[in-house]
């Protein structure tokens, strides 16, 4: 572009960079105070923003809590949330996690049932993905898995088969490597 | 000091000398401290009317306009205005009385969750907790309210906690908000950037909104159109910012703007929108929206910027500190206006062959247009003009040519019908000695006629030309064209005799029913003492015409 003399209006172009076509972790700062939640979520379901995964916790800051949400960016144009986010007063600092740069995990616990002669292979499954037996019953067994989004998506369709009775996922936390 | 007392010396602290409310148990102690408060309330007849009169006053001021409500039913009838602030950004504070803390969540008497209520439709809330925090949240919520793009702030304040005693200290510091710095400059790389597109263009339109006269920054802006002959228009909301009488003035734009303007916008090689948010009402189908623009876009929000159409060069910051310095850049381009000259004899064109007309009426026959422009000639131009919602408020955007900001005043983005008359009553508190009319409609008129009680009680002479068509006109419009003449809920019958019912509210009430005598009424409604109505019988199937049919693109106007 001409940055000198004049600017043609040809050479102009806008920043066209509405969806970006692949999943978003925001971890979002906001005040420690009742409310802010559900105002952050107002928001999303006002503009018509859908929420893929959600996780709310305190932070090194006793006045600050830390809510890390997923969004598709396929779907939704990630830059219209974050400003629309920036614009709640009681939120801090919106960023926009970039995947390379981003330590990300999810927590979750299936419950399968377990008869005597398919615990040997769950107990192989829950091995090679580094989950935990937590609790063990005549007909189920619970297993704890952490690790990325994708990781459990695997685990958890090699346990389906093998009856899933019940399963519950936290949503990712993420933070940014490196020291800043 | 009791935390209600305290209340009112913030007030004061920031400026407020006029609210508008209605008391009720959960704010009664605010109500006893308000006995000995130096500011003047105007008590209103609803809460909603209360919150529009809020809006008018700020909308005729330029300062924080404040409405009282009780809890419960008191809260939830100020919603409506609430969000109408939203919409049009009116700089508000809304402050709600709350059940005592030890019923809240019990389903007390009267209580609403009024905050959670109205969390999509203000800028922000605040509920408070502690008493102490009553007044540091007035000062926040005035902070908010006024500053960045302005909104409505709610303030609601536990019953107790008024009642209690703190320990008031008035504040001297300003507020420092950590999640709240609006961005006010405007990047001065991006500045001359918007310059040098604006000396290369052959055909601009420069689309000014209602943020140039929220940013008080009409002169600002004349200033920039005065550096080169750059066609103007403005929206509805933007309407005085420019002046209506200017050779470089294209009219309003959008579904009932006039053909030039948006023939304008249509053939249009950079479109430099100050603080206009490319409401549906403008863009028609977004597709086909000034299909060879370039964009410019000046707006203090940051989140307007590329929400419907994407900006080239986009500029946040405050009207009123952007346009000086974009003015100076442009000024040093030195460019020769005669490169618009084209431009302008195609605008000169369309505006012989389209200028804004109607059909002359019959015998005696009052054209609502014609009522608007006499309204014009007989307040000499110079009036506030506020608007209820249909018809009569796209006449009156059209017909009455506003030359200087702060003369208008409408409900654009929520279309609430019912903010005619209460605005009109705030606007007169504010500008006590400016002419104050309202122009009406019957359908929109009766949904706060109790206002009118406000207005002789409260000794504020506004006056309300009602332009009497018998329908919900707007409404019968679109069933006309759009609809097939089904007509549905839209004659409003021979109630109420408005004479009638203006003389019961103790207001002066007149009739014109024949265009011979339609300055003379005019004339002596303008001169009544007090508070008057004048109920003028226009053409009861006028429609409102240029028009872009809904999701149309502007070539296709009709009418
Ligand atoms: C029956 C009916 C018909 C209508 N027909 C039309 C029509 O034909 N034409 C028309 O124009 N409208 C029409 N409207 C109104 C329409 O719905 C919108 O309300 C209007 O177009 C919005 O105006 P605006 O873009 O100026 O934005 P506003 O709502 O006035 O918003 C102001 C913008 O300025 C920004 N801003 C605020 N302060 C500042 C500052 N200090 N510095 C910089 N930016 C600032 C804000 O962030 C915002 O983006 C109609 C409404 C009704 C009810
Ligand atoms: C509170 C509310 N209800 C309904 C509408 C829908 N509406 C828009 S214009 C209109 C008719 C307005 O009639 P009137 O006030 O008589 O004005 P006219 O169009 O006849 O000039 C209606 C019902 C609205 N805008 N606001």
């Amino acid at each position: 572009m001409a940055s000198t003399d004049m600017v043609r209006l040809e050479d102009l172009h806008t920043g066209n960079s509405r969806l970006s076509g692949r999943k978003h972790v925001l971890s979002i700062m906001v005040e420690n105070r009742a409310g802010v939640l559900a105002r952050v979520a107002g928001l999303f379901s006002r503009r018509g923003f859908n929420i893929d995964t959600l996780a709310v916790g305190p932070t090194e800051d006793p006045e600050v809590s830390r809510i890390t949400l997923t969004i598709d960016g396929a779907v939704h144009p990630i830059d219209q949330v974050t400003k629309q986010l920036h614009k709640l007063i009681n939120v801090l600092k919106i960023r926009d996690m970039e995947p390379d740069e981003t330590v990300a995990r999810e927590m979750a616990l299936f419950k399968v049932s377990a008869a005597v002669e398919n615990r040997a292979e769950i107990v192989q499954f829950a091995e090679i993905f580094r989950a935990k037996i937590v609790d063990v019953s005549r007909r189920a067994l619970i297993v704890e898995v952490t690790g990325s989004h994708d990781k459990i998506e695997a685990f958890e369709s090699m346990l389906r088969p093998h009856g899933l009775l019940e399963m519950v996922r936290t949503g990712e936390v993420a933070l940014a490597r490196g020291g800043d | 000091m009791r935390a209600a007392d305290a209340l009112f010396k913030s007030l004061e602290v920031e400026g407020v000398d006029h609210i508008f409310g209605i008391p009720g148990g959960a704010n009664l102690p605010t109500y006893d401290a308000l006995v000995d408060a130096d500011l003047r309330h105007v008590q209103a007849r609803h809460e909603q009317a209360a919150g529009h009169a809020a809006e008018g006053y700020a909308h005729a001021s330029g300062k924080v306009g404040v409405a009282f409500g009780t809890s419960g039913p008191g809260a939830t009838n100020l919603v409506t205005a609430i969000a109408d602030a939203m919409m049009d950004s009116v700089p508000t504070v809304f402050i709600t009385g709350q059940v005592r803390t030890d019923l809240i969540g019990t389903d007390g008497f009267q209580e609403a969750d009024i905050v959670g209520i109205t969390m999509p439709i203000v800028k922000h809330s605040l509920l408070c907790t502690e008493p102490e925090h009553i007044p540091e949240y007035v000062h926040e919520a005035f902070h908010i309210a006024s500053t960045g793009r302005p909104g409505p702030v709610l303030v609601d304040i536990p019953q107790d906690l008024a009642r209690a005693e703190i320990d008031y200290q008035e504040r001297t510091e300003p507020v420092d908000l950590s999640g709240y710095k609006p961005t006010v400059e405007g990047n001065l790389k991006q500045i001359r950037l918007a310059a040098k597109a604006m000396a290369n263009a052959r055909r601009p339109v420069i689309y000014s909104g209602g943020g140039v006269n929220l940013g008080d920054a009409s002169a600002e802006l004349r200033e920039l159109c005065a550096s080169d002959k750059f066609p103007v228009t403005s929206t509805l909301m933007g309407l005085g910012c420019f002046p209506a009488d200017d050779e470089q003035w294209l009219g309003m734009l959008g579904m009932h703007g006039t053909r030039t303007a948006n023939y304008a916008m249509d053939e249009a090689d950079l479109i430099i929108a100050i603080g206009a948010r490319f409401d549906d009402r403008i863009t028609g189908k977004l597709s086909e929206f000034a299909p060879s623009a370039k964009f410019i876009h000046i707006d203090i929000d940051p989140a307007e910027i590329s929400k419907n159409v994407p900006a080239h060069i986009p500029i946040v910051g405050d009207v009123k500190l952007v346009l000086p310095k974009l003015t100076r850049e442009y000024q040093t381009l030195q460019t020769d206006s005669s490169r618009l000259d084209g431009w302008w004899s195609r605008i000169k064109a369309w505006q012989g062959e389209y200028p804004l007309t109607y059909e002359p009426g019959g015998p005696g026959e009052i054209k609502p247009q014609l009522m608007v422009q006499k309204l014009h000639e007989l307040t000499g131009g110079d009036a506030i003009v506020a608007s209820d919602v249909g018809q009569h408020q796209m006449w009156a955007a059209q017909y009455y040519g506003f030359n200087q900001p702060r003369r208008w005043i409408n409900s654009g983005g929520l279309g609430t019908m019912g903010f005619g008359l209460p605005a009109a009553i705030g606007a007169k508190v504010a500008r006590p000695d400016d002419q104050v009319i309202c122009i009406s409609g019957d359908g929109s008129l009766i949904m706060n006629i109790q206002e009118m009680a406000t207005a002789v009680n409260e000794e504020v002479p506004v006056k309300v030309f009602l332009m009497n068509n018998g329908f919900m006109g707007m409404v019968r419009q679109w069933q006309e064209l759009f609809w097939s003449e089904r007509y549905s809920g839209v004659e409003n019958g021979p109630s109420p005799d408005w004479v009638k019912l203006t003389e019961a509210f103790g207001a002066q009430g007149l009739r014109c029913e024949d265009s011979a005598d339609l300055e003379e009424m005019i004339v002596a409604t303008l001169d009544a003492d007090g508070p008057a109505l004048l109920d003028v019988r226009v053409s009861p199937r006028e429609n409102c015409y240029p028009m872009i049919p809904a999701g149309n693109a502007a070539r296709d106007m009709v009418g």
